[in-house]
């Protein structure tokens, strides 16, 4: 009829679609092999960016650097998502519609599987030697007796039988490469949720605590918190964690390219309690081995100097007195900070400069550390006065807000310089009071997570590989077994056919060694 | 606290390594060039092609072919000494690795340097193992090649003196994820020889040209071979990224973060799984599939050459 119609006009006619004929056919094509084959590829491609561009959300001050230093691609850039790759709406598309193919995919071919697993192998084709492997001999004896010992050999191989009719048996192993495949897909599903999980239940805090200091598990005692969308900060968890100890060691010893000053080990030694009044237990958290506690994972991510200073006014009354941390800025940890003195009259005080482990002082480059670990510590320090907090706008402990500041000279207008060794007290000029630099102490850098996801992911991932290896390792097969009477009585001619998914060198074999045990079981070897 | 008499005999074992590789190439190469059919066969052959007026393609190739063994006495001497060269190197490459693990104190896998020595070494040794369960010869020189270009890299570019570890990389993780990274590597290394010198005896006979490659095994078979490392291989890879995370949440506190070597890690293991799909798609050639196990193989190389070296990264231990 449609070849009728084509003669007649010469144009092909194709049949119309309907929404719903639209409908299926996108959901066709959604879930082919080729365009999971394709976003598979897209997703590769689409990844890529994050590693080439700075993140955002891994470094903010490098990806703002990079747009500052590139004024007409950068702003482009960070509209098309490329500073927030693995949050952008393209990057999410290109795995959302991976796994709506992948759904696709996958629930019809369970339903299947499960009634082939139900079911029984099919009906022995009709002309054996059709199939890829293919054997046939005769043998002496009789039909039913050949077909007997075949179904040992089969079952000798652990196949599946069933017998379709009175000449043949049919048999099949290998259903465990299916289950494989799709306890891989949908295991992959579940390491998706549980990342989700993780994403909308999880939060991280970091926090720094000198040494001698206490933490305890509040909104408020954080120096930044990230919470996942349905988090709730009241509910934390009440441990406490207090810094007894901090031991830092480093590379004095190999001298090669890159290894002289190489941090080797780092412990933090601390006293927990699971909740205000709770036995105190003591504990060390080292890298790579997190402290587990109520409800969260500390992790020792950070470590650096907190100089303790004490700070007098004129009359000798301390304003200030504390261990102040300072962030370390290179591998010597050449650190920076502030001390911000509101109790100093008439006005506030603020202290700015560095810490220096190690320091030395370089005509041309000015104070710098030549180590990291503390051998010859000191401060180097200028000093601003005026209002601290101006307007009361939060800002960063490390750093002076100097816009209602004033620098503090010299009499000959050079900035003030304060250079400071463990032990010595400064004089400030001009009634200020003095500075005294008592000691050294270390801080840690602690980061507080919780993921309530990490299981389902870890435990998915590990069904996904498990389910990987079997679907790669096992060989689906089909064997069949046709006999017919031979020439002459009490001879029979038995077939053996073989049918694979996918490739398999072993198919030939498989149905020869069938052959040949049914040759050997009837005595009549070819 | 390293052993500096123990790291110098490692880089003398490796140095050994290196010249036993380069003889073994070279046998590798004379293996190859003793099996191209000599002029008088060619003669010979061409005289048989014209007889049979062009339709014989597949007709015996000259009198050496008609006998038991088709592989010439100088071919097989060559090959003989390549694969005892292999093994030579193999074993000295492995002496290389325990003599650096001992100077160190740890395992050897901390810096670029130690994993292209252990790489090229799994390398070596799988196809020294594979080589004793089926006939390898052609594939010599596509191993041997490319381990010796790595490890010139790893003695001139990549070197890095014996030392300790950096606190994060302390872990007994180090061991199970870097090593069977490693180990997958090697055995991705060994697929894309495999697929090259498919892609390669492909198109030449394709484009109807006899070739050396003619002695090479049928093209459907290397493909195959191919397919069954890649197969060995993969799941080696999604092991390895597994214990990545499962590491990278004992040592940064989240197990996945997006870090360079992290996607990049993610991309290849991606572009392998896209391979595994085209060849079980219908319609895709075999040579396009082959393409996308290259491409991963190209994925690698970056991962390790570039973004080791190039990129911003926690991963950045390279010791450069």
């Amino acid at each position: 009829m449609a070849q009728a119609t084509r003669e007649r006009t010469g144009e092909v006619v194709q049949p119309r679609l309907g929404p719903m004929g639209w409908l299926r056919w996108t959901w066709r094509q959604l879930t082919s092999m080729r365009t999971a084959l394709f976003l598979l590829l897209l997703l590769a491609v689409g990844a890529v960016p994050g590693s080439i561009w700075p993140q955002r959300s891994i470094n903010a001050a490098r990806t703002a650097d990079y747009i500052a230093q590139h004024p007409t691609l950068g702003p482009w850039l960070d509209r098309l998502g490329f500073f927030e790759v693995y949050a952008s709406p393209w990057f999410a598309a290109i795995y959302l519609l991976l796994f709506i193919s992948l759904v696709g995919c996958v629930l019809p071919r369970t339903r299947l599987h499960w009634r082939a697993m139900r079911g029984t192998p099919p009906r022995a084709p009709q002309r054996l030697e059709r199939l890829p492997a293919h054997a046939s001999a005769e043998v002496a004896a009789q039909p039913a007796q050949v077909l007997e010992v075949a179904r040992e050999a089969l079952r000798g191989k652990r196949m599946r039988l069933h017998a379709h009719d009175e000449a043949s048996v049919s048999a099949e192993k290998g259903y465990l490469k299916e289950s494989g495949n799709l306890v891989f897909h949908l295991a992959l599903i579940f390491v998706i949720i549980g990342v989700a999980i993780g994403h909308l239940f999880g939060w991280k805090g970091d926090v720094i605590v000198p040494v001698g200091q206490t933490f305890a598990n509040t909104l408020a005692r954080y120096d930044t918190f990230a919470p996942g969308p349905w988090v709730k900060p009241e509910n934390l968890a009440p441990f406490t964690v207090k810094v007894d100890r901090l031991d830092a060691t480093f590379e004095e010893h190999v001298t090669g390219r890159g290894q002289f000053g190489q941090p080797r080990d780092f412990t933090a030694h601390v006293t927990t309690t699971a909740k205000p009044g709770a036995t105190p237990q003591h504990e060390t958290i080292q890298v790579n081995h997190p402290l587990e506690l109520q409800g969260a994972t500390a992790f020792l991510l950070g470590n650096g100097y907190a100089p303790v200073v004490t700070i007098r006014d004129s009359k000798g009354d301390v304003v200030y007195s504390g261990a102040t941390p300072f962030l370390a800025q290179d591998n010597n940890y050449k650190s920076v900070g502030a001390i911000k003195v509101t109790g100093a009259q008439p006005r506030q005080l603020g202290f700015s400069g560095l810490f220096l482990p190690t320091a030395v002082i370089d005509k041309e480059t000015g104070p710098s550390s030549v180590f990291p670990d503390a051998k010859n510590p000191a401060l180097a320090l200028t000093l601003f006065e005026g209002d601290l907090f101006p307007g009361g706008r939060p800002q960063s402990v490390y750093t002076l807000d100097t816009s209602e500041l004033t620098q503090v000279k010299q009499d000959n207008g050079q900035p003030l310089r304060i250079w400071l060794q463990p032990g010595q007290t400064f004089d400030l000029p001009g009634d200020r009071g003095s500075i005294t630099f008592d000691r050294v102490d270390r801080f840690a850098g602690l980061s507080i997570r919780h993921d309530p996801g990490k299981f389902l992911t870890l435990g998915s991932a590990l069904l996904a590989l498990a389910g990987l290896i079997l679907s790669l390792v096992v060989r689906r097969r089909r064997v069949f077994v046709r006999v017919s009477p031979g020439t002459g009585g009490g001879r029979t001619v038995v077939s053996v056919g073989g049918l694979a998914k996918g490739d398999d060198d072993r198919l030939q074999e498989v149905v020869e060694g069938v052959l040949a045990a049914v040759e050997r079981r009837t005595g009549s070897p070819a | 606290m390293t052993n500096e008499t123990l790291a110098q005999y490692a880089n003398l074992s490796l140095y050994s390594a290196m010249a036993v590789f380069t003889i073994a190439m070279v046998c590798w190469a004379l293996y190859l060039a003793g099996m191209v059919p000599s002029r008088d066969t060619t003669a010979v052959r061409e005289a048989e092609l014209v007889g049979a007026g062009g339709a014989a393609p597949a007709a015996p190739l000259g009198p050496e072919a008609a006998s038991a063994d088709p592989v010439p006495l100088r071919a097989r001497k060559a090959a003989g000494i390549g694969g005892t060269m292999t093994w030579l190197g193999g074993l000295l490459l492995l002496l290389a690795v325990v003599l650096r693990g001992l100077s160190v104190h740890r395992w050897p896998l901390g810096n670029m340097f130690e994993f292209a020595v252990m790489g090229s070494m799994f390398t070596v040794l799988a196809f020294c193992a594979w080589s004793t369960r089926r006939d390898l010869r052609w594939l010599g020189l596509f191993v041997i090649a490319p381990v010796l270009l790595v490890l010139g890299m790893a003695v001139t570019v990549w070197y890095t003196e014996a030392a300790e570890l950096l606190p994060s990389l302390r872990s007994y993780w180090l061991v199970i994820h870097v090593t069977v990274a490693t180990l997958a590597v090697a055995v991705f290394t060994i697929a894309c020889a495999v697929t090259c010198a498919y892609l390669l005896r492909d198109t030449l006979q394709r484009a109807g040209r006899a070739s050396l490659l003619d002695r090479f095994p049928a093209a459907p078979a290397m493909e195959r071979l191919a397919y069954g490392l890649h197969i060995v291989a993969f799941p080696l890879w999604t092991f390895t990224v597994i214990a990545g995370a499962i590491w990278a949440r004992q040592a940064w506190g989240s197990y996945w973060n997006w870090d360079p070597k992290e996607v990049w890690t993610f991309v290849i293991w991606v572009v392998y799984a896209a391979y595994l799909h085209a060849r079980a798609t219908s319609g895709v050639s075999r040579q396009v599939v082959s393409y996308v196990a290259l491409a991963g193989y190209a994925c690698i190389i970056i991962n390790y050459a570039v973004v080791n070296v190039f990129f911003v990264s926690q991963h950045s231990y390279s010791g450069l």
